[in-house]
């Protein structure tokens, strides 16, 4: 059982959409006790930092959610604005982060390259920077989904998995130990995305 | 390196997809449910999907219909159709929709795009603009699947609705919807000028070479439908997509 965590404002129907296809089983909850039991934990989000964070907090969910990840060492998947709330900070907002990997956020900055738009929007390309299990048998020339304006910056360069390239290069996925971040929509990059959830869901 | 994106779409007219000509006429060409799945295993980049009856019937979006729709393909979609209120767009998050694609509400509650996009982002929402030519060869935009002439000039309305938070405009020309001649080239080119955010066209294309127009006239997306539904000049249904090396073909010759 993967428990999607439900900060209100993410597009939860793809991600279970696509466990069941998997085989797998999924509930959507933001109910502390569920969470308290949760053997494998997504954490997907669209929409702004400082208004995911106050979710989080309003349903009192920041406390147990950082105990099962830091203590208990569940292994958590975050996707898109669910990888960046796993760092310290955002320059979207002003709240903190849930800090568990030593990581930032920032704008996509492009100083001296005037026809890249923002957000990032589209299929795009990963490099993968480190051996994971998260990219394990992967498909030949894997393409995901982004929708993003703002990206990771991880202060521990060895956990960064991947990168990709949109302007200047950027992290698309991070790992530690039993955290995982992808910047990119599994639950909307056909194969490869299925293959990503796959690896996460029979491995962790 | 990102590569515009090619997006079938499909329009819903009650239970079935259809295929219009300049917004009339449609012709009945299958199951949505059928055609997602040919489109899935196709890998297609994303769908755009658009009740064209909603709005004129009044009525919200036929979420059972679309969660259904959605449920088995993997990739973004977008829906247009019927939206009015922050609690539908929800709803349809809910059901695995990625973007909601919005016109007639903006006129009478333009507020709706700027709570949604604040709430869940502007990447999620989506600004449409269908526009004609009139008499003297000037655009006119036009809401309620081309029913209704709206008199604003559109680059006002695009600008205001991108400060309101659109992140995405869908453009389309209703005189090609269908035609399959080419896209609007001249409209590409005046409007995508003011457009910081992706655009999307639509209207026209009937071949890889329509597409290589629109993007260097500053297309960040193509739709089609025609061109993704019918084959040969009888136009049998046949739903297709290009390989994914021709289309990076095609278009890395216009970069």
């Amino acid at each position: 059982m993967i428990t999607i965590i439900d900060v209100g404002m993410a597009n939860l129907g793809s991600i279970t959409n696509m466990i069941n296809r998997l085989g797998f089983k999924s509930e959507i909850s933001n109910d502390i006790s569920k969470i308290k039991l949760a053997k494998s934990i997504i954490l997907p989000g669209v929409g702004s930092f400082d208004r995911a964070i106050c979710n989080l907090k309003n349903l009192h969910l920041i406390e147990p959610l950082k105990k099962k990840i830091l203590l208990d060492k569940i292994p958590i998947l975050g996707i898109c604005l669910g990888m960046q709330l796993l760092t310290k900070k955002s320059e979207e907002g002003k709240e903190e982060g849930l800090n568990i990997i030593d990581a930032k956020v920032v704008k996509f900055n492009f100083t001296d390259i005037t026809n890249l738009k923002i957000p990032h929007m589209g299929w795009n390309l990963v490099e993968q920077k480190k051996k994971h299990i998260l990219f394990d048998d992967m498909f030949q020339n894997p393409r995901f989904y982004f929708a993003h304006s703002y990206h990771v910056i991880c202060n521990e360069k060895e956990n960064i998995i991947t990168t990709t390239n949109y302007g200047y290069d950027f992290v698309s996925s991070f790992a530690k130990e039993n955290v995982m971040g992808v910047q990119f929509h599994p639950e909307k990059s056909h194969k490869y995305g299925m293959k990503l959830l796959k690896n996460f869901t029979e491995n962790f | 390196m990102l590569r515009n994106r090619v997006i079938p779409t499909l329009l819903l007219k009650g239970k079935g997809l259809v295929k219009t000509t300049k917004f009339k006429n449609p012709v009945y060409i299958g199951d949505p449910i059928n055609a997602v799945r040919i489109f899935n295993v196709k890998e297609v980049d994303e769908l755009i999907l658009l009740d064209i009856t909603a709005t004129i019937e009044r009525r919200e979006p036929n979420f059972e219909k679309i969660r259904e729709i959605v449920s088995e393909a993997f990739m973004p979609i977008g829906y247009g159709g019927g939206i009015k209120t922050l609690d539908e767009i929800e709803k349809l998050f809910r059901v695995g929709i990625e973007k909601v694609i919005i016109n007639s509400a903006l006129f009478s509650n333009p507020e709706v795009a700027k709570d949604a996009a604040k709430t869940f982002g502007n990447q999620s929402i989506v600004l449409a603009i269908d526009v004609k030519k009139d008499f003297w060869g000037n655009y006119k935009l036009f809401s309620n699947s081309g029913k209704n002439k709206q008199n604003i000039l559109i680059a006002d309305h695009i600008k205001k609705n991108i400060d309101n938070g659109c992140g995405e405009i869908f453009l389309n020309n209703i005189d090609r919807d269908g035609t399959m001649i080419g896209y609007d080239v001249e409209l590409i080119e005046r409007y995508s000028r003011i457009i910081d955010v992706p655009l999307i066209v639509a209207g026209g294309a009937g071949n890889l070479h329509h597409f290589a127009e629109a993007i260097k006239a500053g297309a960040d997306a193509i739709a089609a439908g025609s061109m993704f539904v019918f084959q040969g000049i009888h136009r049998a249904v046949l739903l297709n997509y290009p390989k994914y090396s021709d289309l990076e073909k095609i278009i890395n010759e216009v970069l």
